[in-house]
């Protein structure tokens, strides 16, 4: 049962993948329905809520505290989680992580895992790595379960299977549980993955997780979830195995003060979770008596290494920042060819990926602002986006056509002589390319017939990208300098 | 050989400076927490919040007095047709009326799912989110038994109720180490098509009795 995962580093760029998914009609309208749905739910919640700015202020804060000092924390973390019964283990890199799972899963005999919905272990593919080694993970999130199952993809950090609607997960049930007579209503298929997953719950001796917050002052973890699959998998097996990104260290529990709030409210636009669980280590007589702890870097301090890049690390992971932008909503999360959709994922992806890959995602935006404002961190994505794009030019070489453009101007902004220079040159070149339209007036006796300014239907090689769907005006015949020392010349209306 | 750890620490160092615990104290104290952190509400229209929000989510909700508890879980029980009931240790017998009460003996999970129903009390609860907070403690037991039967039965004080998020965390800071669960309303999904599903893996029906020991 093993899918394809999106990989950063073999999908095809956003453009072209989001070329063929805007054919997709039945996708776009889930896509649609969903994040209309959770983004008018969240606007309710965040209006009722007097202090909601207070509370990102303090929240932008507290985890840009915790990146400043992530050394200190994460040392916190380690010594208690370990005083209180957990092992730590250290990934640098995702195939690292994998290995340190697929061991600690093999120490245990079992050939069967449980898993709770978590992106952190998407991101290292790890169920794939899992079954290469001969150990099948159940997903039990709803969501993970309709995508494990139908051999799909997650499109959503927290709603990985919006773009699916009712009648798709009842054909992939049907299939998969061989459940012939399956009823078509979310009750009927949520009754069914409830029956399906019961048994594993009450067997399976291993359950991996990823983690919401670290807390450093009590080794503490921090899970929230909606459906209670992940409070089966914390408390009922022997051994959890959580995969927790460096970057979710809190330094205290009072952090979680508006934390805990401002995630719910903007995640799924419920007042709280169903679920949190919260809990230090091992407790005995209640819960896992084997608990480990993956801290995973794979890419995560060379986005803390770049200043202006450093504060994607802050996120929290509740996708408001999807649900707000006009461009995932028409694409899709898949056309991103990452875990992270959206605009968080347009630049996390890139920098996780040493701006190796996804080169194209840091433009898979109209840099509108909308992330920005529902922000719960107040990541501002638009001006860590220009940043990526900046660094995609200067990656590329001084030949690449952004930067050769660029030095161009640059050079005609130096003096005047050359910009005006550059401006006659500019009206010479477009003169072929220019069509005038006559205006439809009666031309006044003794004056020039009025001619509307020409437009530039058609421009060659790069610059067509521009006049592929609209037109260029062309260049004044006068430019305001000109006129305006003509008109001094003539000394008329000095003041 | 440096180990993966030591490379990570190397890492950060290398990526904004290493800081020290003494930097880091002194940097935390002056985060900005300028939100609500006192209620804004007397106690008698908190209890009104709570109840409210507890039963947008669909549990019934039944304010009694101390000497009346045990009258109230004999006739809730009755009505909802139940005659086991799982227990933990620390409940006082005289709410213990209606049903065979079996104390939980750290059976295993299998042996949990033979239970349709759990009673327990809380340490708070929040009236703005409509949560209840269960702890590792006496009277609320282990984390799975209130998880696996699929009717929990809650009893708490009005004088445990909160309004807010905020005051709740600081009263639960002495007892921050213990397994703790938040639990608002009855397990739910929304992942078919943004509907609200009550009940996928917790329990799916969850009703409170609110003991008024407090003059509102």
């Amino acid at each position: 049962m093993s899918r394809v995962p999106l990989d950063p580093r073999t999908a095809p760029s956003f453009q072209t993948a989001a070329k063929v998914l805007l054919g997709d009609a039945q996708l776009r309208k889930n896509v649609r329905h969903a994040t209309d749905v959770i983004q008018n739910k969240r606007r309710r919640l965040v209006e009722e809520k007097h202090d909601w700015q207070q509370m990102r202020e303090s929240g932008r804060q507290i985890r840009a505290h915790a990146l400043q000092h992530l050394d200190i924390y994460l040392a916190e973390f380690e010594r208690n989680f370990t005083a209180a019964g957990g092992h730590i283990h250290w990934a640098r890199d995702a195939a690292e992580a994998q290995r340190i799972v697929i061991d600690l899963v093999k120490q245990t005999g079992t050939s069967e895992v449980i898993k709770i919905k978590s992106m952190t272990t998407e991101e290292i593919q790890l169920n794939n790595a899992l079954e290469a080694a001969g150990v099948h993970a159940f997903e039990t999130d709803l969501a993970e379960l309709i995508i494990q199952l139908g051999e799909d993809q997650p499109s959503h950090i927290v709603v990985p299977a919006l773009h699916k609607n009712r009648s798709q997960v009842r054909e992939i049930f049907r299939k998969k549980m061989n459940l012939p007579n399956l009823g078509e209503t979310p009750q009927d298929l949520a009754e069914a993955a409830r029956q399906f997953l019961r048994e594993k719950f009450l067997r399976v001796p291993v359950a991996i997780s990823g983690a919401n917050f670290l807390i450093a002052e009590t080794g503490g973890v921090c899970i929230v979830e909606s459906e209670g699959n992940g409070r089966m998998c914390l408390t009922l097996p022997e051994t959890l195995i959580s995969v927790v990104g460096i970057e979710k260290v809190l330094p205290s529990w009072q952090d979680l003060e508006p934390l805990i709030q401002l995630l719910p409210r903007s995640a799924t636009g419920e007042r709280m979770n169903p679920y949190n669980s919260l809990w230090t280590g091992v407790h005995p007589g209640d819960g896992p008596t084997n608990m480990h702890i993956v801290l995973l870097d794979n890419g995560r301090t060379d986005v803390l290494a770049d200043h202006e890049g450093r504060q994607t690390l802050q996120c929290i992971r509740c996708g408001a920042c999807q649900n707000a932008c006009p461009v995932y909503r028409q694409t899709g999360g898949h056309a991103y060819g990452s875990v992270y959709a959206g605009p968080i994922g347009a630049i996390l992806t890139p920098q996780l990926m040493h701006m190796e890959h996804s080169q194209s995602l840091p433009y898979a935006s109209s840099l509108c602002g909308a992330c920005y404002e529902v922000c719960p961190v107040k990541i501002n994505i638009p001006e860590v986006l220009i940043h990526l794009r900046n660094k995609v030019v200067e990656q590329n070489g001084w030949y690449a056509p952004e930067s050769l453009a660029m030095k161009a101007v640059a050079q005609a902004f130096l003096s005047e002589k050359r910009f005006r220079a550059a401006q006659r040159l500019g009206r010479i070149a477009e003169s072929p390319l220019v069509k005038k339209r006559k205006q439809n007036k009666l031309q006044v006796l003794g004056q020039e017939e009025a001619q509307t300014p020409g437009w530039i239907g058609w421009l060659p090689g790069l610059l067509g990208g521009w006049t592929d769907t609209r037109d260029l005006q062309a260049m004044p015949k006068e430019t305001f300098r000109d006129w305006w020392e003509k008109r001094n010349e003539k000394g008329s209306n000095r003041t | 050989m440096s180990t993966a750890r030591d490379v990570i620490f190397q890492r950060i160092a290398k990526a904004k400076g290493a800081s020290t615990p003494e930097a880091a104290h002194i940097a935390y104290a002056t985060i900005e927490r300028n939100y609500q952190s006192a209620p804004s509400l007397d106690r008698a229209p908190i209890i009104h919040l709570l109840e409210d929000r507890l039963r947008e989510y669909d549990a019934h909700v039944y304010r009694v007095t101390e000497s009346n508890v045990g009258e109230q879980v004999k006739q809730i029980l009755a009505a909802r047709n139940i005659q086991r009931v799982l227990v933990p240790d620390g409940l006082p017998e005289s709410w213990l009326q209606g049903a065979i009460f079996e104390i939980d003996n750290q059976q295993s999970a299998l042996g949990l799912n033979d239970y349709t129903a759990v009673l327990t009390t809380a340490t708070l609860a929040i009236a703005e989110t409509g949560t209840i907070v269960l702890q590792n403690a006496p009277g609320q037991g282990r984390r799975a038994i209130t998880l696996i039967p699929d009717y929990h039965l809650c009893i708490l004080r009005t004088t445990q109720v909160v309004e807010t998020v905020v005051e709740a965390m600081r009263l639960l800071e002495p007892t921050k180490h213990l397994p703790t669960t938040f639990f608002s309303g009855p397990s739910a999904t929304a992942d078919i098509e943004m509907t609200r599903i009550k009940g996928v893996h917790g329990p799916r029906f969850v009703d409170v009795i609110l003991v008024t020991d407090e003059i509102l």
